[in-house]
């Protein structure tokens, strides 16, 4: 097929619809309104159900339900909406339900800006919502990668029988690119036998349900449910890297964030400095392994992690890198970005300095 | 070779559709390219503007912040995207809406008559292909051809009538670089 | 010169970013008014709505606090326990307080707060462009309704107004419109018996005030007048549902 330019939401909505999801729930929010409005005109057209909910808080209840009762289903948001979702996604990753939830993120706290930000991988990665569990949450980098991954993300969400976050952000969901809609390479996937379709009869009641009253239960509960994300650990690791051979000092940013570094690497190469870098897909489970490599190397000098934030990645950074190099941050926040320019300034302080 | 445009203007003054225009052209072309807007309420104040990037590479930031051009359609986005422009871009200016000179002299300024050619072919709404036409031929970004044929698919069927007019316009923009 | 037309202390200096048309910037000099000649203004407090008119903060010439989506009358409500003896009051549109905080204005009425709000109905999502509100009509096209708002899929909007007027303790509810100058003068009486309900310590008060937006309608001002005179007002009629006198 031919490339076509797509908007980033407007892509995402036709990538899930492509993956099979017929149920969409919603609730308006800038930068991601095209998601919705797209499913809206679309859904009725191929015998499938958008609906606009009454708040966050709803449309990832009505998800609940709807993953429960064996549907591919997808609900999209943005920062603030994302954390009233909250309360419906610790339930849905308690009671084991697959879906996919995008949030195209805008800089905070509070009601914060419009404007593109990665402020929110906190709340992604890191909990967001009470209990023990874990998001899987892929980051795309453009808008091909966004159609390719939110594809995937449906499958690899029935195979753990796990909320998939999309983790983008207002850029990512506002530009358009060249997409091509590929055949994703479908996962042989466990039939839901689960799900709350009705007994007909045939078999022992279902329940979905993230209640296990006493306490020796839950916390069998949890054991279980990490050894399954240990297991996606083992599995599902996805990084990209950049010119990390013989780098001096190594970038790690993720989403629209890695490209604006990818402009640095090559300003800076001009000058005569190798700077590499390295792009999670998979923001948990995440690529700690690539990044301890990259510190065992004797030609990086240091690792900078580049953020829309004030420095949230930045902690796995350290983490992968385990003291064995220095970890700077570099980051601009609430919806401003940081510029090729001073990216590339920063690092040659560093360098400077690390020398 | 890669082109990184700062296209701006009050709503309404077809901006964000000269991009998208140039980027549907250009990609037919088989450059890498990518249109990114501006959003949100601050539309409906008035400015509206899109980071446009035609580039045989592959493309980094989606976001123009060393422009080297800027496509300026009223007078506070010059005031705004003159400084963007790297040493030795351009810059392109509506002078029917904009009375005021380019300070920058390590640039190359073109004042494009953009609204005054419009109304002489009969209508306002084709000021914004004027300047498209304006600038590729200043740069180079894609064929006349190219934007033609998307200009043709955009209108075919019953509003096919306006195609020569854009035509025109394009050709008539483009004359305006020496 | 006789000066006609002075602007009110209750508004701050600063130009409205309404859409040219918009009711918004009616509403908000109503309010104003209403506030500075009860002599209530110095020690009121608003709460601003997540819509268009968040910027409301910026607007009137009181202290004010910007609340979350749609939970407006629970910050009201903190506020109103600390400050008993304030005009406090919300400014929300219908996103806002009819979908989101449907919960939050049911339960602020149920426990009859002594707060005041002002509800501006203009039948969709100003703010984010043009979606379905619970209050666009049947038929009515949004963004996320674009065959029209279909009654089997969407439900039928809400009054809420004769929805409030239901709960004992919201002892003033009102619809009015800002069409033109004679709905104009009816819309500030209610405002003002609104805040005198509450400073008397009665209840609960809600002026539900249906407006236009011009930009997402896709109308002239105008038209968009004579659209809400058509369209609205039979669906939602304008009128008193609750107010004092009834209230024992
Ligand atoms: C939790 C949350 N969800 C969604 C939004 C996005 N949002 C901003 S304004 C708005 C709706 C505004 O509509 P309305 O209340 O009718 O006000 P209007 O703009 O029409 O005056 C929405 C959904 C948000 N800011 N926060
Ligand atoms: S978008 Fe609608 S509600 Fe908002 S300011 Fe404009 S006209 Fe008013
Ligand atoms: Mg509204």
């Amino acid at each position: 097929m031919a490339k076509e330019l797509w908007k980033g939401n407007e892509a995402v909505a036709e990538a899930a619809i492509k993956a099979g999801c017929r149920f969409f729930f919603g609730y308006p929010i800038t930068p991601q309104n095209e998601i919705p409005e797209y499913m809206a005109m679309k859904m009725p057209q191929i015998d499938g159900c958008f609906l606009q909910a009454e708040s966050e808080v709803a449309a990832i209840n009505m998800v609940y339900g709807a993953a429960g009762a064996g549907a591919r289903v997808m609900t999209s948001s943005s920062s603030p909406g994302i954390s009233l979702k909250q309360e419906g996604i610790t339930y849905i990753a308690g009671a084991e339900l697959p879906c996919v939830i995008v949030n195209m993120v805008r800089g905070g706290p509070g009601l914060g800006s419009i404007q593109p930000a990665q402020s929110d991988y906190f709340q992604a990665c890191k909990g967001g919502g009470h209990g023990d569990y874990r998001l899987i949450v892929l980051a795309p980098a453009s808008v091909q990668e966004a159609v390719d991954l939110v594809q995937e993300a449906f499958d690899i969400a029935d195979q753990y029988r796990n909320p998939v976050m999309i983790l983008g952000d207002g850029m990512m969901g506002q530009m358009m690119e060249p997409v091509e809609f590929k055949e994703v390479k479908k996962r042989s996937l466990p039939e839901k036998t689960w799900a709350t379709v009705g007994t007909k009869g045939k078999r022992k009641p279902n329940v979905v349900n993230s209640l296990y009253i006493d306490a020796a239960d839950c916390h069998n509960h949890n054991v279980d449910l990490f050894k399954k994300y240990a297991e996606i650990e083992k599995n599902e690791v996805r990084v990209d890297t950049y010119n990390v051979e013989n780098a001096e000092i190594v970038f790690v940013a993720y989403g629209t964030t890695a490209r604006i570094v990818k402009n640095a690497i090559n300003s800076l190469a001009k000058e005569g400095i190798k700077a590499g870098l390295i792009r999670p897909v998979t923001l948990w489970p995440y690529p700690y392994k690539a990044i301890e490599e990259a510190a065992e190397k004797a030609s990086v000098k240091a690792f900078m992690s580049v953020e829309m934030s004030m420095g949230q990645m930045v902690e796995d950074v350290k983490l992968g890198a385990n003291g064995k190099k220095p970890v700077y941050f570099y980051g601009k926040a609430g919806g401003a970005f940081p510029t090729p320019k001073g990216i590339a300034e920063e690092a040659k302080k560093i360098l400077g300095g690390a020398k | 070779m890669a082109h990184e445009i700062i296209m701006a203007g009050f709503g309404g003054q077809g901006v964000m559709a000269m991009g998208k225009i140039l980027v549907e052209a250009a990609m037919e072309e088989g450059k890498n390219v990518s249109w990114l807007p501006s959003y949100g309420p601050e539309m409906r104040g008035g400015t509206a503007n899109c980071s446009v990037i035609v580039s045989d590479e592959p493309i980094g930031a989606p976001i123009v912040t060393e422009a080297t051009a800027a496509i300026v359609m009223n007078r506070p986005s010059l005031d705004k995207y003159e400084s963007m422009v790297v040493p030795g871009g351009a810059l392109l200016i509506n002078s029917s809406l904009i009375d005021k000179k380019a300070t920058r002299e390590d640039i190359k300024v073109h004042y494009v008559p953009a609204n005054d050619i419009a109304q002489e072919l009969g209508t306002d709404k084709v000021a914004n292909i004027v300047m498209l036409g304006a600038y590729i031929q200043a740069s180079g970004a894609a064929s006349a051809d190219s934007i033609m044929n998307i200009i043709t698919q955009m209108f075919a069927g019953k509003k096919a009538t306006v195609i020569p007019l854009n035509k025109e316009a394009l050709l008539r923009g483009a004359a305006c670089i020496k | 010169m006789a000066v006609v037309f002075e602007k009110t202390r209750g508004l701050a200096e600063k130009p409205f970013h309404y859409c040219p048309g918009c009711t918004h910037g009616i509403i908000h000099r109503l309010v104003a008014e209403s506030l500075d000649e009860l002599n209530l203004i110095d020690d009121a407090i608003g709460v601003a709505p997540v819509g268009c008119a968040v910027f409301a903060y910026d607007y009137f010439n009181c202290d004010m606090q910007e609340a979350a989506h749609g939970r407006a009358p629970a910050t009201a409500t903190g506020i109103k326990r600390v400050h008993p003896k304030s005009a406090v009051f919300t400014y929300q549109g219908d996103g806002d307080l009819a979908s989101i905080g449907a919960a939050e204005i049911v339960h602020a009425a149920m426990r009859g707060e002594k707060i005041t709000t002002i509800f501006v109905n203009n039948a969709i999502y100003g703010m984010t462009g043009g979606q379905m509100a619970p209050t666009t009509l049947v038929g009515q096209k949004a963004t996320t309704a674009p065959y029209g708002r279909d009654e089997n899929h969407a439900g039928m909007p809400l009054r809420i107004s004769e929805m409030l007027a239901t709960i004992p303790k919201a002892v003033f509810v009102e619809r009015v419109s800002v069409h033109d100058v004679k709905h104009i003068i009816q819309a500030k009486k209610a405002i003002k018996k609104a805040f005198q309900t509450q400073m008397e310590g009665k209840g609960f008060s809600l002026v539900e005030v249906v407006s236009t937006c011009p930009t997402n309608w896709g109308k002239t001002p105008i038209e968009a007048l004579k659209w809400l005179q058509e369209n609205m007002i039979p669906y939602y009629p304008l009128g008193n549902f609750r107010n004092t006198e009834e209230v024992k």
